[in-house]
């Protein structure tokens, strides 16, 4: 029996194409795929994201433990509500997940972690945490909106109480303030502008017709991932795994060597890569012709070797064939990609291509 | 509830086939087949002059979700593609009978369409997927 989140009966109700994504029945589309894409890159989408998993770290040595959880270093959050984006990493340096820690004050920690790796991530945190003073809480009887777009936190906004809205208002990217039992985050996973915003179950309800109302489209987990990939963003499970560290997958800026003396876990293996030399490199792939790229397909680098697309789609934005792969660090700015029994050329260019509604390649 | 014409004939595989007033056979997927993929994105069709046997793959469909090859069927020559559908696949999702046809036959053999199936015929396989 899948799992459903609070809204799961506005979902169905709204005509959604339900799917199974971890276990859960979330909503793929409620219609056009690329008609919520378009809405999130030019005004205002909203996701459920509710099956995500919400674990608060508190307790004397809860810093302390996440800094040696976690290849990102959670020392440099000094204000309140920040925000932080790292890899969970194992003995071996490959990633057990990605996630994001929020600070919200003294040994008080959020973090946000995947839906489909949940039971994985328990354990491991259970885990860990068992030789350190602290508490881990697996949150659950609360709903998540991602709102995003241009327009997204405006809309947003007007759809909460005044005292949320004033406090939303003074957010910069990438950090989170309380408002009685809700939390809001300027954080996503479009590449674009917006909200993630936590509130309790019997709230959600209200808030998501109190959106539709202020001219937010609902959008399914369809045209998230090709808004997260036009971003260029990781998704866990395809552009990395446990058998992949942070160094191959576009995540070295997440990996924090500064402080000497910290030690996390996979640092010995990360160090060691790092000294031999990194091998294979994420990379963004272009198509040039029409057609659509699609994951597991092989790349061939003339010359240097071979590859394989992680995620591959049709960007809606640039109406071009697009893709995340792994390659050869030594990759060449050209490549071929083995498409239905051909081989087309691709551009190579760094995992990015549209941000804030523009093309950056 | 999928649109199911009772004047055209179907495949199992999910293309229609409409005979028009020259006795061709013009070609397309059902409306269900494109609810099934999503928007469309890209279309591969075949090349006009190839002559194509019942179950041959001619071309491809292409969704922001997933690839699905098209089968002929029927067997004959391809004398004409539906070239708008290069810039406006999305044709197939809004009108998967008119402007979302993909080619035209000449039939090798008109005893072919007699071999798909009916509207009906069609309606009762997808209900039992």
């Amino acid at each position: 029996m899948a799992k459903q989140t609070a809204l799961y009966p506005v979902h169905a109700s709204s005509g959604a194409k339900i799917v199974d994504f971890g276990g859960w029945d979330m909503p793929l589309h409620y219609g056009s795929q690329i008609e919520e894409h378009h809405k999130v890159r030019q005004g205002a989408g909203m996701f459920d994201v509710s099956h995500m998993t919400t674990v608060d770290v508190t307790g004397n040595e809860a810093r302390k433990f996440l800094r040696y959880l976690l290849a990102n270093d959670v020392a440099k959050l000094f204000t309140e509500g920040k925000a932080l984006y790292s890899g969970m990493l194992n003995d071996d340096g490959g990633v057990v997940d990605d996630l994001i820690a929020y600070f919200r004050g003294p040994n008080n920690y959020r973090l946000v972690v995947n839906a489909s790796t949940f039971e994985k991530d328990m354990a491991w945190l259970t885990d860990k945490a068992s030789d350190f003073d602290v508490t881990l809480d697996h949150r659950t009887g609360f709903t998540t909106l991602a709102v995003q777009g241009p327009t997204s936190r405006e809309a947003a906004m007007r759809a909460m109480s005044e005292d949320c809205a004033s406090a939303a208002a003074e957010l910069t990217p990438f950090s989170s303030v309380s408002c009685g039992d809700w939390f809001i985050a300027r954080t996503g996973y479009t590449g674009e502008d917006g909200f993630e915003i936590t509130v309790p179950d019997s709230d959600a309800e209200a808030f998501w017709h109190a959106l539709i109302a202020e001219g937010v489209a609902p959008c399914g987990l369809g045209c998230r991932d090709t808004l997260r990939l036009e971003a260029g963003m990781n998704l866990y499970g395809s552009d990395m795994d446990e058998t992949i560290s942070p160094l191959e997958a576009n995540m070295g800026w997440t990996v924090d060597l500064k402080d000497e003396d910290r030690d996390f876990i996979g640092k010995a293996a990360i160090l060691a890569q790092k000294a031999a030399g990194v091998q294979q490199k994420l990379v963004g792939l272009v198509l040039e012709e029409k057609g659509v790229l699609r994951s597991h397909q092989r790349v061939i680098i003339p010359g240097v070797g071979e590859g394989v697309i992680t995620s591959g789609s049709f960007s809606p934005t640039l109406k071009l064939g697009i893709a995340m792969a792994r390659v050869p660090a030594a990759t060449t700015e050209t490549a071929l990609v083995e498409l239905r029994k051909k081989e087309v050329p691709v551009k190579v260019i760094k995992p990015s291509f549209v941000r804030n509604g523009k093309q950056v390649f | 509830m999928s649109d199911i014409p009772s004047e055209l004939k179907y495949s199992k595989e999910h293309e229609w086939v409409r005979i028009d007033d020259d006795g061709h056979a013009i070609v397309g997927i059902t409306d269900h087949a494109q609810e099934l993929l999503g928007d469309m994105v890209y279309v591969e069709l075949p090349e006009v002059g190839t002559n194509v046997a019942v179950e041959d793959e001619t071309g491809v469909v292409e969704s922001v979700k997933a690839a699905s090859d098209v089968y002929a069927p029927v067997s004959g020559e391809i004398i004409e593609v539906n070239e708008d559908l290069v810039d406006e696949p999305e044709n197939i999702n809004s009108q998967p009978y008119e402007g979302g046809w993909l080619y035209k036959v000449e039939l090798a053999n008109e005893s072919d369409v007699d071999e798909l199936l009916t509207a009906d015929e069609y309606a009762d396989l997808i209900a039992d997927e």
